[in-house]
């Protein structure tokens, strides 16, 4: 009994010696994986042009309902998101929104310092969600490999496209 | 079912129906076949290949050969597989090449989540794109406001040429080019001119043909708030699934109703409710200032303060129902006037019209047919009706019936009638009787026989057919020879018809013309014929009215009676007066009165002249029940809250009679309590509070929920507003949910929210909730026939015989000219509708036109009732002598009576 205890007594002295695993937050910040489930942004295309378009895939993939978004468009036919809304004072950080996404839009980000004083101001809206660069991944613009038309890039000009067919053509 | 067969699908024996293909069956049988050329409406063409199945020749072949189900005919003893590998391994197969070509475009595309090669590619299990070389691209068309053409995502099913050109009669929409590139649209860009272009989004499998108006607010099938509803915009009565999100109105889909509309709706019908959206709705109760004659905006209770102080020193309340609020909302305002001071807001005229057609429905002998009985009907008779403005979806029905008598001379050679292309090419252009009487062409004379002539010709014609089947039908003296070929025509065609119909309407405002087809039922059943009649009415509550125990007085018969007695109150119910009457009629109308107190949704001239307006809910806000132009009870739920300043007009009534001391309505709460004293009260409304499950109806103790169980952002939606997420509402009226939580099964056909089944994501899931594919769903389907003919005594005949008429000499004849697109007073309020709404103008005959020098487009002087207008000449090449097209309702077009004769002036 005493010995057990005298042992105990031993081995937390010891660890006086050992390096610390804890950090001296805030003043030291701990680096995170770039795959570290924080944050919630929306990223930009290589043209620097919004990723999301809108489809409503991350929204209903959200098991607690957190993100909500009305699509509309501009006059080239581009889709994009009038309003697009996370609510963090619900969401659980499961990345499903990321993974749901089929333009890359949506990341999450190893950025977690996001405690508010007032819990109105977890509402996050696109201005509060749209960040200026591709995120994790830099090549990707779906609006180069979808068949719509859109300002800037006509039918048959997406990648891996034929020309428009010509009607009127009747060879073979 | 007529004949039955045994066929053993993977190893279970089922007893199906043999007339029905195996597609069909195996549909019918709950059993997952992926297809896409086939359309339940439409029949079978094995165009797309996707429904393979094996089959084999006894139960010793384990081989069995792959046929497509669509083309097989049911053979008893029959031993088919869906499951068996090399048949899953084919489908697979078709589906990797359908989708070869196919753009990167889901999440752009407003087929998404609802699309049934999406379904169909989930379903067979093609996951990965092997083709390595590149896409066929296409450009695309603009086909007007409704639709929206994205053909890069065609597979080639031809369903909707085949619906377009075979199912409506359309002629501007084709499949064009060759080989791998084939094409569908039009030969140019332009407006689909066919008026039922808007269930293209329904019948195209992949979003090739999507809702424009739903592509301007777009939200995914799954985030909308649905409810089961009636389309208010004609009296046919089509049943309509209603959806919103963020308090917007979103879209409106056919809801399938064996017996009515089925699986399709009219272009009014679906792109009209954006009325409900417009900038013109009332959301507020308003009181008008006395001083500066400017609405001021309350909240409902302080409304019904309001509205209290101005009723409690009137010593007299006019009540002014209306043909499109429900029967609830009439008979709450019936019950608040009584009955002496409650008028029907609509034309003296059209009252006796109505009334004339209710009374003969009701005496019989003829029945009247639902739209799917006049589909089957393979002899029409149309009296005076252009059915395409003013019942469209009948017109549709009729491009069915014509079909009828061609499709039988397919039995001798043993072609099933599902074979669509054999049939077709068999029959050609091979068209059963019609016949059309109308002063004007109609869209339906194309396939028909036709006869222009005023309104008390076409009843001539009318009679002399009548005659001809039975001598207590009068004699037509001094008739034209074209007349007597005709009718000799008529009468032949009736003779040997299997299923006759006769259709007729108030729209040319003659009685005359309603009684002859009348005769001609009654005729054609005393001589030992059966026959069913058909009569359209104005609105989509006409019928209810009619069949209310009202005194059934009109506006001109409100203005006549303050003349003798004076009041001081008037409440207006859903009606906007200046529809019915003479301007300066209505302005004298509403000068005599104190208070002008209007119940309405949209602005309108009658609104702006009240003193205070309560801020009713449109269809998409309320519950209530309509009774259309077959008889047929229907209900409608609201689709979404519209908060506390919005409530139905029955609701508002209610409330007002409350706040004036009368205790007793207390005990009307809820939607029921006032069907149920309704039908306490008018026996003819006898059983419509069942027509659908009492608001207490649970399955396992549970509501029906009109949100899908995807339904997101809940928690987000209104966060911008508050963090704390508000209470649902609750909906104390009805069995359905506000929410997405309750039962997930299938509900009771009559409150069905939305299609939807495991795997079946699209409009298509509509097989899951029928008994037999096509046929009616589980259940029973919804609304009941309130008017079924006596039997026994035969009524008498009509005797009165109008006098041929004749043209005067630089007076006209004022017949009305009715447009889908214009006429109906809700649906212009619609931005695609509105577009497509005509100018004012006046029509008149070519001919005319000659001898008067006119030319199309020429301002020409009206004189009519004393007033003079100026407006743009139509010209028009069948239009008889002597009779003048004004169009009716439409904006900024005067009020000018039909049949009054009116005179022109050259401008
Ligand atoms: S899934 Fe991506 S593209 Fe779609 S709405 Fe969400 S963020 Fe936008
Ligand atoms: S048609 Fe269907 S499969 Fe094709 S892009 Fe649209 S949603 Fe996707
Ligand atoms: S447009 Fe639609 S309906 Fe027509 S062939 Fe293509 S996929 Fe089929
Ligand atoms: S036919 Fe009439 S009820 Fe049916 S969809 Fe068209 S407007 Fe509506
Ligand atoms: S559905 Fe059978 S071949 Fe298309």
């Amino acid at each position: 009994m005493l010995l057990s205890n005298l042992r105990t007594i031993w081995l937390t002295f010891l660890h006086l010696f050992r390096k610390a695993v804890t950090i001296e937050y805030p003043e030291e910040k701990e680096k995170l994986p770039a795959r570290w489930r924080g944050r919630i942004v929306l990223t930009r295309d290589p043209d620097g042009q919004e990723r999301c378009v809108a489809c409503y895939l991350c929204a209903v993939a959200c098991p607690v309902d957190c993100i909500s978004l009305q699509a509309t468009q501009d006059e080239t036919g581009r889709r994009y998101p009038e309003f697009f809304r996370i609510n963090f004072s619900r969401c659980i950080f499961c990345g499903f929104c990321e993974e749901a996404c089929p333009t890359y839009a949506i990341q999450l980000t190893p950025e977690y310092e996001m405690s508010e004083y007032v819990r109105q101001n977890m509402v996050y809206e696109k201005e509060h969600l749209l960040i200026n660069g591709p995120g994790k991944y830099h090549d990707y613009n779906f609006y180069r490999v979808s068949g719509l038309a859109i300002g800037g890039k006509a039918k048959g000009e997406a990648m891996n496209e034929d020309p428009p067919v010509d009607l009127r053509s009747l060879l073979p | 079912m007529a004949k039955t067969a045994k066929i053993t699908v993977d190893g279970k024996t089922y007893e199906v129906d043999a007339t029905k293909n195996l597609l069909e069956v195996c549909l019918s049988l709950k059993l997952d076949l992926p297809y896409f050329c086939w359309h339940p409406a439409m029949g079978s063409v094995g165009a797309c290949r996707q429904c393979a199945v094996k089959k084999f020749r006894d139960e010793n072949d384990k081989v069995g050969k792959l046929f497509m189900a669509c083309m097989e005919p049911i053979v008893d003893g029959m031993i088919i597989s869906i499951q068996d590998a090399e048949a899953k391994e084919f489908r697979k197969g078709v589906i990797e090449w359908l989708m070869t070509n196919h753009p990167h475009d889901c999440p752009v595309c407003d087929e998404g989540g609802e699309c049934h090669l999406q379904d169909m590619t989930v379903m067979t299990g093609h996951d990965y794109r092997r083709y390595r070389f590149k896409k066929r691209t296409y450009k695309n068309q603009y086909l007007g406001p409704f639709i929206n053409h994205e053909m890069n995502r065609c597979i080639q099913c031809y369903r909707c040429v085949r619906y377009y050109r075979d199912y409506a009669g359309g002629k501007d929409f084709d499949v064009f080019g060759v080989h791998n590139t084939v094409y569908f649209g039009r030969h140019e860009d332009g407006v689909l001119e066919n008026e039922f272009s808007g269930n293209l989004v329904e019948v195209c499998p992949t979003g090739v043909f999507t809702d424009k108006t739903l592509g301007k607010h777009y939200t995914r099938k799954w985030d909308q708030t649905y409810a089961p509803s009636i389309c208010v915009h004609c009296s046919v009565g089509c049943n309509t699934i209603a959806a919103e999100r963020y308090g917007l109105l979103r879209r409106v889909q056919s809801r399938y109703n064996g017996e009515v509309n089925g699986y399709f709706l009219c272009d009014r019908g679906r792109f009209g409710y954006e009325f409900v959206n417009s900038p013109k709705r009332i959301r507020k109760p308003l009181r008008k200032n006395k001083e500066t004659r400017q609405f001021e905006e309350l909240g409902s209770e302080d409304a019904l303060k309001y509205i209290r102080k101005l009723l409690s020193d009137s010593k007299r309340i006019i009540g002014i129902g209306s043909a499109r609020a429900s029967l609830e909302s009439n008979f709450t305002l019936l019950s608040f006037v009584e009955k002496q001071n409650f008028y029907w807001g609509e034309s003296d005229r059209n009252i006796q019209l109505i009334q004339k057609q209710y009374d003969i429905l009701r005496n019989g002998p003829a029945r009247t047919p639902s739209l799917r009985d006049i589909e089957k009907c393979d002899v029409v008779i149309v009296l005076g009706e252009d059915l395409t403005n003013t019942a469209p979806m009948i017109a549709l029905a009729l491009r069915q019936s014509v079909r009828q008598e061609p499709v039988q001379s397919a039995t001798p050679y043993r072609i099933p009638h599902w074979q669509d292309q054999a049939v077709r090419e068999l029959t050609q252009d091979e068209k059963g009787p019609i016949f059309i009487a109308t002063p004007l062409a109609t869209r339906l004379d194309e396939i028909s026989e036709t006869y222009r002539a005023a309104a008390d010709d076409i009843a001539r014609l009318g009679f002399m057919v009548a005659n001809s089947f039975s001598d207590r039908s009068p004699l037509v003296s001094g008739a034209t020879d074209e007349q007597k070929k005709l009718s000799g025509k008529i009468s032949e065609a009736l003779k040997k018809a299997k299923r006759p119909l006769i259709i007729a309407g108030p729209s040319l405002q003659s009685e005359a013309v309603i009684e002859a087809a009348a005769n001609i039922a009654n005729a054609m059943i005393t001589s030992g014929k059966t026959c069913e009649l058909c009569f359209t009415v104005p609105e989509v509550n006409s019928m209810g009215m009619a069949m209310m125990d009202i005194t059934h007085q009109g506006i001109e018969s409100a203005f006549e009676a303050l003349k003798n007695k004076p009041a001081d109150t008037l409440i207006i119910l859903e009606n906007d007066l200046y529809r019915r009457a003479e301007e300066q009629a209505v302005d004298s109308f509403l000068g005599k009165f104190k208070n002008v107190i209007v119940l309405d949704y949209l602005e309108n001239s009658t609104s702006l002249k009240a003193d205070a307006v309560l801020s009713s809910g449109s269809f998409a806000e309320s519950d209530g029940t309509f009774v259309n132009n077959e008889g047929r009870a229907q209900r409608f739920y609201q689709v979404y809250d519209a908060g506390e300043n919005i409530k139905e007009s029955w609701r508002w009534l209610r409330d007002i009679m409350l706040n004036s001391g009368l205790h007793e309505f207390g005990k009307w709460k809820i939607l029921s309590d006032f069907t149920n004293a309704l039908s306490k009260a008018m026996p003819v409304f006898d059983g419509i509070n069942n027509i659908t499950p009492p608001p207490g109806f649970r399955i396992a103790g549970e509501k029906i929920p009109r949100e899908p169980f995807r339904y997101s952002g809940r928690t987000a939606m209104f966060a911008n507003k508050s963090v704390h997420e508000p209470k649902p509402p609750e909906d104390i009226d009805s069995p359905l949910s506000f929410t997405m939580e309750g039962y997930r099964g299938k509900p009771p056909s009559s409150i069905i929210p939305f299609f939807w089944s495991p795997g079946w994501n699209s409009q298509q899931a509509i097989n899951k909730y029928q008994i037999e594919i096509g046929g009616a769903l589980h259940g029973g389907d919804p609304g009941k026939r309130l008017i079924e003919p006596k039997s026994g005594k035969t009524p008498a005949f009509f005797t009165k015989i109008p006098q041929a008429f004749s043209p005067r000499n630089g007076d006209w004849f004022v017949v009305p000219v009715y447009h889908i697109f214009g006429s109906e007073e809700l649906s212009v309020n619609a931005p695609g509708i509105n577009e497509l709404t005509p100018k004012p103008y006046v029509m008149i005959s070519s001919e005319d036109a000659g001898s008067l020098g006119l030319t199309s487009e020429k301002q020409i002087e009206l004189e009519a009732q004393g007033k003079t207008y100026s407006l743009p000449a139509k010209l028009n090449l069948g239009l008889p002598k002597g009779l003048i097209g004004i169009p009716k309702g439409l904006p900024g077009m005067p009020e000018i009576k039909t049949g009054s004769w009116v005179r022109l002036k050259m401008g």
